[in-house]
């Protein structure tokens, strides 16, 4: 079957199996910044935004994105300038081997979308579907109180 | 201390040098980049436990179409190797081929099939059919042990294995002093035996491998490995072609852990490719990670101590039963590192013994993992350090400073007990426990808060201490190898074949390069972990890469500045000696400059030219081991059993950190791993040897929920022997939490938790004994 949907903001039309999962149409759709992890919505490295909301998207079917709005973290850069969680998440030293980073990122732009001034609670609350191996996420749900921050103080359009 | 010097890039928590690309989501992993026709592999593995392949039929998977290969053990080489990424020749037994006509674990490969799409993959293995013949399974380490139990590998041209008839992989034995003269000679003796679970690295990014022929019908590898120039070799030598007929590439690698440091697919899609003459892919499900990857050795250790009434220790005494599963990768040299990781810490006990056995069972394979049998051994010391305070009345802390290695001392195990070998002399020349003690104890509240039991509800309170060490490197082994070339720019082109699993190790590599050629850290370009490209290094493992690659690092920097002054003094008028370097510039003894720029263009297009660039290599001398003191404070939930960890902290001495932030998260990385091994990470396994909860839904890794109030404090020092005064850092952390929050247990509730992990159940059942008792 045939769908249309918005990745990043271009309008695409793809050619779906039956059951095919989102995450394996964006990955054919070349934005490799879905990761697989597990298939399984364990880990939440494929999270991107769908219709503003982060969901896992292997859980989801590619069918069901159709006519849907589809973010992915290659989609958070504003001409040229990285999204204030991307910085943070940099400043902070929230990325080591960068595999959850995407899903991780998408999540926390979910939250702060909905939550301008989250509480370190809430912060980890909206992580806690993002697995992470390498950081013991302190310094990511630092990277996402900064990106609060800055956020507030400097304006964006996130 | 020896005097820091003043650093102007290293010290500072500069932003990864691959940050940029990560956080962006660029196709930067192995699974990222595919070429046109590639081919999908998928693997079978085996049903049983223990089982002999009487016959195997693939001709119903050949004749499917889409089909375009299948392995199994009748058409591949038959060569004995290990798949441990070991320095040459490997520690680990010759134990492992290919395919084999006998299976040894749950998953143990039995065939496999490449096809045009991963669905046709799998249809085809559906389709192989094998007959076999069970045999007993060995599903414990008793079991292995006893008279008459199944031999596992009964095979005639296996290696390298202490005693395979009786499933012993290997075998260690050393002594210091005379440990029963030291136990008759002490005031008070403790023992106690502890047991480590099942479990599992779980990286986010699951093995994964993808080879290609080049235009010239070379192998390429990309691979998600830890150590590509091992996985070259060992692949040449299980395919049974040159070495130069192979290139590694390790990308960016979505964790490792140890896990990474097997060769555990790359033949596999290497043969299929060199057999079709096609790109082939090969990743494993994380059913499959679970099932069939690696897993830390499950350990039973006793530990007895002996000290005097002052509360000096007079002998300790480790015995050590590791099960290395199926195969017998890492099997020797983790049982060896369970005591020599942790004995020299308490050198003031002047007889030691150490042995133990690595024994051979029909369970998933053991190998590598972060801490490498130091946290396995930890767990008992560490428990048997707390009993013996409260026996001796003296405050845990004190007992340690009273045994604990100090700067200008060493033990006799560093130079008795090695990597499955002996090891090598070292007298520590950097150690800030004291200060580490002090600080994480005045952190935590130790004074207000310890032996309080405190209650909230049905919770009490608990804190409990230990103190761990690691080492840097294997000394006299390992090999690390950096050349550094200069461009016309003033930049420079860092070739490492050190290998960054995301620990950041680029990064403190090129600060440490940008510190000696006195440039910002953008000017030093860094290409890593490519066999062609790179120069040698064995990888990263063994806390090695900061202290051994970093060094080599250091070295080739410093030859290359020898150079730029070479260059400079003809044109400033001064001697190489009265030059320096300075922001970009080479600086003359009047004020005199020339930019790194000129320096460049002069050598290459002006005058007697030659291309600036130096190789250097490092092999350390010695491992000087990072020391961490732990505090954890806890809370023992009386009705249900539940632990939770309300504030850890660690307080590390990791001589200079080259970048903070970067040194911060290898701690806290590892810090949360070893709680979760510590509360909730065991491979639950039936008993037919299947593992039972094969996902990460089922298998809980600490989530952000999880993490407690952590704070990890970088206690400095200055390693004399070190690249800018550092030691490595990547693996010490993850000893820490398993008996520190034993010990805090205990503070709480008074019960002395000796098997992992601590799940409401056990902790329950342990405290139910205490009252009936």
């Amino acid at each position: 079957m045939t769908i249309t949907l918005t990745i990043n903001g271009r309008r695409t039309t793809a050619t779906i199996e039956p059951g095919e999962r989102l995450s394996d149409l964006l990955r054919r759709e070349g934005f490799m910044g879905v990761k697989i992890g597990c298939r399984a919505g364990d880990c939440g490295a494929c999270a991107v935004l769908l219709d503003g909301r982060a969901v896992n998207s292997c859980l989801v079917f590619a069918a069901k994105a159709d006519g849907a709005e589809v973010v992915t973290v290659e989609g958070l850069e504003r001409e040229g300038r990285l999204h204030p969680v991307q910085e943070a998440f940099l400043d902070e030293g929230g990325i080591q081997c960068g595999y959850c980073t995407p899903g991780m990122v998408i999540s926390a732009v979910d939250l702060l979308s909905r939550n301008p001034d989250p509480t370190e609670g809430e912060i980890r609350r909206a992580l806690s579907g993002n697995l992470c191996r390498c950081t013991g996420y302190v310094k990511q749900i630092r990277a996402v109180q900064r990106a609060a921050a800055a956020m507030k103080g400097g304006g964006t359009d996130a | 201390m020896p005097e820091r010097p003043e650093f102007t890039v290293v010290g500072k928590g500069e932003r990864k040098v691959d940050g940029r690309a990560l956080v962006t989501g660029k196709p930067v992993f192995v699974a990222d980049v595919r070429l046109p026709d590639t081919l999908h592999v998928k693997l079978l593995g085996s049903p049983h436990a223990h089982a002999r392949i009487l016959s195997i039929d693939t001709s119903e998977a050949e004749a499917m179409p889409g089909v375009v290969c299948v392995l199994t053990h009748e058409n591949t080489p038959p060569t004995r190797h290990t798949t441990a990424g070991q320095g040459y020749p490997e520690p680990s037994p010759y134990d492992a081929r290919m395919f084999e006509d006998k299976v040894r674990f749950v998953g143990d490969r039995v065939a496999a099939v490449a096809a045009e799409t991963e669905e046709i993959a799998l249809a085809a293995l559906k389709a192989i059919r094998v007959e076999y013949e069970e045999l007993e399974p060995v599903l414990s380490i008793d079991d292995a042990r006893r008279d008459g139990a199944p031999v596992i590998h009964d095979e005639e041209d296996s290696a390298g294995i202490y005693d395979a008839d009786r499933n012993v992989v290997a075998d260690v034995d050393i002594d210091v002093g005379d440990v029963s003269a030291g136990f008759d000679a002490s005031d008070v003796i403790v023992e106690t035996t502890c047991e480590t679970q099942y479990a599992q690295h779980a990286p986010i990014e699951p093995h994964v491998v993808y080879s290609y022929l080049d235009n010239n019908g070379r192998l390429v590898l990309r691979t998600s490995t830890q150590v590509p120039f091992h996985a070259r070799r060992i692949v040449a030598q299980t395919l049974g072609i040159p070495i130069r007929s192979v290139r590694v590439i390790k990308p960016r690698i979505g964790g490792g852990f140890g896990t990474k440091q097997e060769v555990l697919l790359e033949d596999v899609a290497g043969l299929v490719t060199l057999r079709t003459g096609r790109p082939a892919w090969v990743g494993l499900s994380r059913k499959e990670e679970f099932v069939a990857s690696r897993t830390r050795h499950p350990m039973r250790v006793r530990v007895r101590l002996g000290a005097g009434s002052d509360g000096v220790l007079r002998a300790i005494e480790m015995e050590a039963v590791s099960n290395t599963g199926a195969y017998g990768a890492h099997g020797l040299t983790v049982l060896a590192n369970a005591g020599s990781k942790t004995l020299p810490l308490y050198n003031k006990a002047p007889n030691v013994r150490f042995y133990g056995q690595a024994v051979y069972t029909n369970l998933p394979v053991a190998g590598a993992y972060r801490g490498y049998g130091a946290t396995q051994g930890y767990f008992p010391l560490e428990t048997a350090m707390d009993e013996l305070a409260e026996r001796l009345g003296i405050d845990p802390i004190e007992l340690r400073r009273r045994n604990h290695v100090r700067v200008g001392e060493t033990s006799p195990i560093f130079e008795k007990l090695g990597e499955g070998r002996e090891g090598v002399e070292q007298t520590i020349k950097s150690c800030e426990l004291e200060r580490c003690l002090e600080i994480g104890a005045e952190r935590i509240g130790w004074a207000e808060k310890r032996g309080k039991k405190l209650r909230d509800g049905p919770r009490v309170h608990g804190l409990g201490m230990t103190i761990v060490m690691q080492g840097s490197g294997i000394p006299r082994i390992d090999m690390a190898a950096a050349t550094i070339k200069m461009n016309e720019d003033g930049s420079f082109n860092l070739l490492i074949g050190a290998t960054d699993l995301g620990t950041g190790s680029d990064t403190i590599l090129a600060q440490i390069a940008a510190e000696v050629l006195a440039v910002p850290l953008d000017r030093i370009l860094v290409t890593s972990s490519d066999t062609d490209l790179t120069p040698f290094d064995v990888g990263a493992y063994a806390s090695s890469t900061t202290y051994v690659s970093g060094t080599a690092v250091q070295r080739a920097a410093e030859k290359v500045r020898g150079q730029i002054l070479e260059v400079a003094s003809a044109v400033l008028g001064a001697s190489a000696e009265s030059l320096r370097l300075a922001d970009e510039s080479v600086v003359a003894p009047g004020g005199e400059r020339m930019s790194l720029a000129d320096v460049c263009l002069r050598a290459m297009y002006e005058s007697d030219q030659f291309q600036i660039a130096a190789t250097a290599s490092c092999v350390p001398a010695e491992s000087p081991p990072p020391f961490l003191a732990n505090f954890a404070e806890v809370a023992v939930d009386t009705e249900t059993g539940r632990v939770e960890v309300l504030h850890y902290v660690a307080a590390v001495d990791c001589g200079v950190a080259i970048n903070p932030i970067l040194a911060e998260g290898q701690m806290e990385g590892a810090i949360v791993n070893g709680i979760g091994y510590a509360l909730t990470e065991e491979m639950l396994i039936s008993s037919r040897g299947r593992v039972r909860n094969p996902s990460l839904f089922d298998y809980k890794i600490p989530g952000a929920l999880d993490v407690p109030r952590l704070e990890v404090i970088l206690v400095e020092s200055y390693e004399p022997t070190g690249p800018m005064g550092a030691k490595s850092i990547g693996e010490v952390g993850i000893n820490g939490p398993i008996p520190t929050i034993a010990n805090a247990i205990y503070d709480a509730v008074g019960v002395r938790l000796r098997e992992t992990p601590f799940t409401p159940e056990r902790v329950l059942a342990a405290m139910r004994e205490v009252t009936v008792a």
